[in-house]
């Protein structure tokens, strides 16, 4: 059925399986406390469902469904860091060129370049946005909103695009291919996630950074950062061409930079005073706080993959 | 017929572009009227802010919200024109009549309220500069005096004067704010408190736009 390797299918069925755990959790505690609310629990449960769906089913549709599936979620964060941070009335027309980078960067990784792909961003859009700003005429406020909008595209669309990249690596774990490293990857940096909130919530006490996230804990990082390495130690070589030792280590630094992309993400809000970058996601809030731990592992990732394996 | 274009327009056109193109933040959606008479008093900024209201509204009731809409502006050309009457369905309103007589500018918009209509008027009058709210015209006043029991809903949109302000072409993508505010009546009340209350609500549901400092 559609051509998917044994494991990441596998990996497929054990994530569906979590899921349906976690309704029915989620149903029990509704069962069993009537009189307390459970919408916001409800709504983000229904919401897993939609994303997993949504992101499982374009896996299995193959390469190019999944490489416009990536495009359009960095099109999504994009938007959505341009709609909350400040930028000039100026700026219309390099915000325009800003999107454009999304279908020229996801370009270069369809058709295999992957020069192009490491440098479009850091390079070319770096140094051409500024100039298409000064040409606007409007000079206040020409540093600021510069680096507001470079620093946007880099996490929306150079780190998020790191995850496509490796449909086009040559396939190195048969058993799993190309889909195990992007499942690894997502799945990983979501457990970890969830992993630090629930130690947070059962035994946090020693906060990290109150002033940029209260709910952060020395507990419940640690604990999903331990729990993170265990998982990877088994599922980096059913996944990924890593072995177990290597898979620990990618579960460290999934675990560690994971944490420090929430924060910013979570730095970023409290900045501009607001709790969601959007409500696209209902129990959610917005794509960007959904993505934010994934705009720091991505890269870091597959940096650390493409650096022992390819 | 008119109907149908009104369908076609916003269901392949205005929602898809609304959805994808801009994306939009709701807050108090349930206020939102879904029958009529009432009307609806956002900030105007852009073009856009027409499209967006009335793509809140499901296909089978679009063609009851009617936008009131300068006839200077709105029938200065045929083509302009054609699609204004016949694809958004305006109410025109004879901004410049030197006749005097009120009753005659609002013949059209009570005659649409008593056909349970749900109107579209925008109290700055015109989009001004972008995201800032410009002075209110009192003529929504003077149209609410004679119907005392019909709703008004103050409404705040953020963010579409980035998308499309006004004398740009090119649309650039931003997600928008629409925020809906409690009714106000105009029963028993005078013309400058009603007024203030208008811009109070303006100002409390600008609060909670997501977008507000973008």
């Amino acid at each position: 059925m559609f051509n998917i390797p044994t494991n990441s299918l596998y990996m497929m069925a054990f994530i569906m399986t979590l899921l349906m755990i976690g309704s029915v959790i989620q149903y029990a505690l509704q069962r069993f406390n009537p009189t307390k609310d459970f919408t916001e629990l409800k709504q983000r449960t229904h919401s897993w469902w939609v994303m997993i769906l949504i992101f499982l089913g374009v896996l299995v549709s193959g390469k190019t469904a999944s490489l416009c599936f990536f495009a359009f979620l960095s099109f999504l964060a994009l938007k959505e860091f341009f709609s909350i941070v400040p930028t000039r009335h100026a700026d219309r027309r390099v915000l325009f060129w800003a999107y454009m980078s999304i279908p020229l960067q996801y370009y270069a990784i369809a058709s295999h370049w992957y020069g192009m792909f490491i440098v479009f961003i850091p390079v070319f859009v770096f140094l051409f946005l500024p100039m298409r700003s000064i040409f606007t005429g409007e000079i206040k406020g020409f540093i600021q909103s510069s680096g507001i909008i470079h620093w946007g595209i880099m996490l929306t669309v150079f780190c998020i695009s790191h995850i496509a990249y490796f449909f086009e690596l040559p396939e190195k774990n048969t058993s799993a291919g190309n889909i195990g490293l992007v499942l690894f990857l997502v799945f990983m940096t979501q457990f970890n996630d969830i992993c630090q909130y629930v130690f947070g919530k059962m035994l946090g006490r020693h906060k990290i950074i109150p002033k940029v996230s209260p709910n952060k804990t020395w507990e419940g990082f640690l604990g999903g950062f331990f729990t993170a390495m265990i998982a990877s130690l088994f599922l980096a070589p059913l996944l990924t061409p890593l072995s177990s030792g290597q898979g620990v280590l990618a579960g460290a630094i999934i675990a560690f930079s994971g944490f420090i992309g929430d924060v910013v993400i979570s730095a970023v809000k409290r900045d501009l005073q607001i709790k969601d970058s959007s409500q696209l996601i209902p129990g959610h809030g917005g794509v960007l706080d959904r993505v934010d731990s994934l705009m720091y592992t991505a890269p870091l990732f597959f940096h650390f993959v493409y650096y022992l394996c390819y | 017929m008119n109907r149908l274009l009104k369908i076609i327009f916003f269901g392949l056109i205005v929602k898809p572009l609304v959805l994808i193109g801009l994306g939009l933040n709701t807050y108090h959606r349930n206020k939102l009227p879904m029958t009529g008479p009432a009307i609806l008093a956002p900030n105007h900024n852009s073009h856009l802010d027409t499209l967006v209201l009335i793509s809140l509204y499901p296909l089978s009731r679009i063609h009851q919200i009617r936008p009131v809409a300068a006839a200077d502006y709105f029938l200065s050309n045929r083509i302009l024109a054609w699609f204004s009457l016949n694809v958004l369905g305006i109410i025109p309103l004879e901004r410049n009549n030197n006749t005097g007589v009120k009753e005659d500018l609002f013949k059209e918009c009570h005659a649409a309220l008593k056909r349970n209509e749900i109107l579209i008027i925008f109290p700055e009058g015109s989009r001004g500069s972008p995201e800032k709210l410009g002075t209110l015209k009192k003529g929504i006043y003077h149209l609410l005096k004679d119907e005392p029991t019909i709703p008004l809903f103050p409404i705040v949109m953020h963010g579409l004067g980035k998308a499309l302000p006004r004398g740009e072409a090119l649309l650039v993508p931003f997600n928008c704010d629409v925020a809906i505010g409690d009714p106000l009546y105009s029963q028993g009340h005078e013309i400058n408190y009603f007024m203030q209350k208008i811009i109070a609500s303006f100002e409390s549901l600008l609060e909670i736009c997501l977008t507000r400092q973008a």
